[in-house]
């Protein structure tokens, strides 16, 4: 089977001729599933998207229907929505470019999803550096207002919600969900506890609030277009719909890629989208998902029983199909699908080291093991690259992992922890040889030739 | 709370052991109200959860119900309903305690999540233990000896932040001993009111600031001291001045207003360092005043009064009683006292009254508080003025009738007791010529014209009782012993009474003082002194409802009837 591209959000992306303002949304008729939408009850469009099966792209993947029926709809109080276009983690761009280059398909999702739930007032959240795409966001959330898509009075159905775009300010834990929700309401992006603050019955301004990645907001108009049981059909069961495959790191062709989920393998992915590996070079491992994803080897046997099918598999790497329930089947994640590809020139403790710097960097600061251990993994590996490693560093390593991992107020701790963790178990005994040989006096070792960080 | 305004107690399960605890209390204080430890840093009773420091992670469950039916799931090795344990650990303090709730406070996932805050907590901590104030009251050091290695295993380089940082003029921070727990800036936000601080930079970098162009200089700054779990936050007056372990802590209440602070005075070797709130959650909370806990360095004032003097000569006790005595009895005289006295103090005076007969006037002492633990009134103990029969009449700034009755003769002695009565409208001239009779600790105006002095105690160095602004009658113990040939109050007046009476003094203690005052005054019936709980005891003042009293609403307190208007604040 070859693998076959199946671009649904990315349909426009990258099309010649077609620009991100109203007039060719338009012409590629745009804003017509909205005018549908809104002459539909908003209870069935989030029956709709609860039938669709659509899991988050922000990278937890939690069923946006079941986060949609969690909203507090009895307290009176205000419903917002929130998209999060905080695209921050290390090697995904996958809202990047919806947000560049088709930014109408994200507002049209964004009104089908606001009426849905009722909205009163829903926000972009989009990260700092992304000047342009804040500029541009505004621009198209201004050409849809003079329309009358958003604003007042939605297309004479009487509903009405505007859009405010709000830009962050560059850090990585606003990103998380309740830390958006902090820096949004101007405070100091500090992640919140849940319990009590669940987004959807305290979020924003203590209001139930909906917060959805850019991609799950641009997928709503595709479920509300095709209808929910026909986007269920699309991918496999408990994971529907397509992912945006943003490949980053040692192939032919970075770039991405969306696929139907599960309708392929990584080894398709990587070797007839990407390219393969660079000429004379092999596959060494894979970080699925993101950087926060756990880490997987080339050569790694995965066995065990499939949850969807029942039936045993055995996989390498390579044969993993593109889907959240089989990558988790095989101890990893999909995440944002934000996929790192390394190869046999990688050293990976210079790999590890470069994960630690970012994350000891991005935490937040506010609870003790997170704070303090991403730090301590950052310091720890820094010098371990410099050629003082000591062996007991690489068990102390793992240590420190498996005591952040679960005990922290946000999933920043896992974001730690799970790369550490499964550093350690796959690249336990290179760590060790690079150690022996610093210790032997062979000097340094690193196959790249230059170092990472 | 329900409705008639009983807690509902609801069974928890902690360790395996039932429990009956109120229902909607945080799982902290459940544990700690039945003797279960759960060690905590950002957690205070008296603040909002915030979660940050997951030192009280426990492990959790809730008693398991079928999805489909709500019917509950029985275990059937037990016959109990079976629990659902959550995967992760949660934090207790973002908990409260709901019917059916089962913790592990005790379990090996629960110590090694301890052992893991502790050891993060550590990681970039100074140790600076040997020079810290807080070394031997520090949540730290406690907890370290409970879950600490006991080595390290951090061999990087610790951060570095600046070690003496002034954030206002009474509290200097230590950016590195701080754990980054958020008391401080919760404190200032929801209790102050007054949101000065904040944090800076990110991650283990992170530290307590205040927002520019602001500094830490509220009245009640030195809250944040006592409840920074570390030793980050300092007392300058504090700082470096003493180990903790030294001081002995001695229950006491803070004279600065009638709100009746309760407080915990810190001496060593008859020497005061420190005076700290002590927890009352009906009075003033875990709270008290910066201005409340300077108080204690009137002791050692250089105005201090130490010897008995008769016309400026130093004399014996004998003498000046004597004197005092013959002065009073050449009356008519006139006693003029104030809140500040003891409601023991008053119920001597009263006696004394009764035997030489005269007008008692209350001195004010009134200026306009905050609306929190400083009430208008700014003597500790007018109600019990009232409640000792002492006065009838709230006390008043002016002693315009006293003046009029001393210039014309009409009174020729004033027993004055710590008053300074040239504030109060009355000239030293027209003193000059009184016989004037003074009692009190320090120095002022009138105790420079008195004939006889007589040396009292301060509240530090004394035992009594005092009445709050809610008629809660509370005690205070004495800390340090006043100065060498002094007695408590009460024994001067009791031997003031003695030479009028013409008996031999009997020094009563303060429960033949109580039993005396239980006998006379209907609602002290029931009181014993040494029953009176430390938390303070709520007397009936509903027969003094309809006096105007100057106090307006504050912390735990709001007037029982409109302020008269004739009022001044």
């Amino acid at each position: 089977m070859a693998i076959q591209e199946r671009r649904i959000i990315y349909k426009h992306v990258d099309e010649p001729g077609y620009t991100a303002d109203i007039d060719c949304y338009m012409r590629h008729g745009g804003y017509e599933v909205l005018k549908q939408a809104l002459q539909a009850k908003p209870e069935d469009l989030c029956k709709e998207v609860f039938d669709s099966g659509l899991t988050g792209r922000g990278g937890a993947g939690f069923p946006t229907g079941m986060k949609w029926k969690f909203l507090d709809r009895k307290s009176g109080k205000p419903i917002y929505l929130v998209c999060n276009a905080d695209e921050s983690e290390p090697g995904t761009f996958k809202d990047r470019q919806i947000i560049y280059q088709d930014p109408h398909q994200l507002i049209e999702g964004m009104a089908i999803s606001a009426y849905a739930i009722q909205a009163k007032q829903a926000f972009i959240y989009i990260r700092g550096e992304f000047i342009n795409g804040a500029r541009i966001l505004e621009n198209a959330i201004e050409e849809a207002r003079a329309k009358g898509f958003i604003g007042e009075d939605i297309g004479g159905s009487g509903y009405s919600c505007d859009i405010v775009v709000h830009r962050g300010a560059g850090a990585y834990i606003c990103g998380e969900e309740t830390g958006l929700i902090e820096s949004l309401e101007g405070k100091r992006g500090y992640p919140r506890i849940k319990p009590p603050y669940f987004p959807a019955v305290l979020g924003l301004y203590q209001c139930p609030t909906i917060v959805n990645n850019v991609e799950t907001l641009a997928q709503v108009k595709h479920i509300i277009q095709m209808g929910g049981t026909e986007f269920a059909k699309i991918g496999v069961k408990g994971d529907t719909g397509t992912h945006i495959f943003g490949v980053s790191g040692h192939v032919q062709k970075p770039g991405y890629y969306e696929v139907e989920a599960g309708s392929a393998t990584f080894g398709e992915l990587l070797y007839d989208l990407c390219g393969g590996p660079l000429p004379g070079r092999k596959f060494k491992a894979l970080i699925p998902g993101g950087s926060s994803t756990k880490i997987l080897r080339f050569g790694e046997r995965f066995t065990g029983k499939h949850p969807n099918t029942g039936e045993p598999f055995d996989w390498g790497v390579e044969d993993i199909p593109l889907d959240a329930i089989s990558l988790r089947a095989c101890g990893t994640f999909l995440g944002t699908g934000g996929a790192i590809v390394m190869d046999d020139s990688t050293d990976m403790m210079e790999a590890i080291a470069n994960l630690m710097a970012f994350y000891g960097h991005e935490s937040c600061g506010q609870c003790t093991p997170c704070r303090e251990g991403s730090l301590w993994l950052n310091k720890m590996t820094t010098r371990m690259c410099s050629g003082r490693a000591r062996t007991e560093d690489v068990d102390l390593m793992k240590n420190i992992a498996d005591q952040i991992e679960g005990r922290t107020i946000c999933a920043h701790g896992e974001a730690v922890a799970w790369p550490t963790q499964s550093h350690y178990n796959k690249f336990k005994d290179e760590y060790l040889d690079k150690i022996a040989r610093q210790g032997d006096g062979r000097g340094r070792y690193n196959p790249n030739g230059y170092p990472l960080i | 709370m329900s409705d008639n305004g009983q807690t509902k107690m609801v069974p928890i399960n902690i360790d395996g052991k039932d429990f009956e605890v109120p229902e909607g209390m945080n799982l902290v204080d459940a544990c700690e109200s039945v003797g279960v430890e759960v060690p905590h840093y950002c957690y205070h009773t008296h603040l909002s959860v915030s979660g940050n420091c997951r030192m009280c992670l426990v492990e959790m469950g809730t008693p398991m119900r079928d999805r489909a039916t709500g019917e509950p799931i029985m275990d059937d090795e037990t016959g109990k309903q079976k629990i659902g344990w959550m995967p992760k650990p949660a934090i207790a303090c973002a908990s409260k305690a709901a019917p059916g709730v089962h913790i592990k406070t005790q379990s090996e996932l629960t110590k090694s999540c301890r052992e893991g805050v502790m050891e993060f907590l550590l990681a970039n901590h100074p140790l600076d233990c040997p020079i810290c104030d807080q070394a031997g009251e520090c949540r730290l050091q406690e907890f370290a000896t409970d879950y600490g290695r006991g080595f390290s295993r951090y061999v990087e380089e610790k951060n570095v932040k600046p070690k003496r940082t002034v954030l206002g003029p009474r509290v200097t921070l230590d950016n590195e001993r701080c754990i980054l727990c958020s008391r401080c800036v919760r404190f200032c936000a929801e209790i102050d009111k007054n949101p000065v601080l904040g944090f800076t930079e990110r991650g283990s970098h992170s530290t307590l600031t205040c927002y520019p162009g602001t500094q830490l200089d509220s009245n009640y700054s030195l809250n944040t001291v006592d409840i920074c779990p570390v030793g980050a936050l300092t007392s300058t007056d504090f700082r470096f001045k003493m180990r903790v372990w030294f001081l002995k802590p001695t229950k006491s209440i803070c004279t600065e207003s009638s709100a009746g602070v309760n407080t915990e005075v810190w001496s060593r070797e008859g020497k005061l360092y420190r005076v700290t709130p002590r927890r009352n959650d009906e009075v003033n909370d875990s709270w008290m005043t910066d201005s409340g806990r300077m108080l204690y360095k009137m002791v050692e004032s250089e105005a201090r009064m130490q010897r008995f003097r008769i016309d400026g000569q130093v004399c014996t006790l004998g003498n000046a009683v004597l004197r005092a005595r013959e002065l009073i009895q050449l009356g008519p005289v006139a006693y003029v006292a104030s809140g500040h006295l003891s409601v023991e103090e008053q119920a001597m005076l009263r006696k004394l009254v009764e035997k030489e007969p005269g007008s008692v006037t209350f001195v004010g002492h009134t200026k306009e508080g905050d609306g929190r633990l400083i009430t208008n009134d700014r003597t500790p103990n007018v109600r019990g003025g009232l409640v000792t029969g002492l006065i009838k009449e709230l006390p008043v700034a002016e002693l315009d009738k006293l003046r009029r009755q001393l210039e014309s003769g009409e009174i020729k002695t004033v027993v004055c007791y710590g008053e300074d009565l040239t504030k109060a409208g009355i000239p030293s001239e027209l003193l000059k010529k009184a016989n004037l009779v003074y009692l009190g600790t320090h120095r002022n105006a009138t105790s420079d014209v008195a004939r006889v002095l007589l040396p009292t105690l301060t509240v530090f160095e004394k035992t009594g009782t005092f009445i709050n602004q809610q008629f809660r009658l509370q005690k205070f113990y004495q800390a340090v012993p006043g100065p060498a040939g002094l007695m408590p109050d009460v024994y001067i007046l009791d031997a003031l009474l003695a030479e009028c009476a013409g008996g031999a003094p009997c020094r009563p203690t303060l429960e033949q003082i109580w039993q005396d005052l239980a006998a006379k005054v209907d609602i002290l019936a029931e009181v014993k002194f040494n029953k009176i709980p430390e938390t303070g005891l709520l007397l009936d003042g509903s027969a003094y409802a309809g006096l105007p009293f100057c106090e307006g609403s504050g912390w735990h307190f709001e007037p029982q009837r409109e302020l008269a208007a004739t009022s001044k604040f």
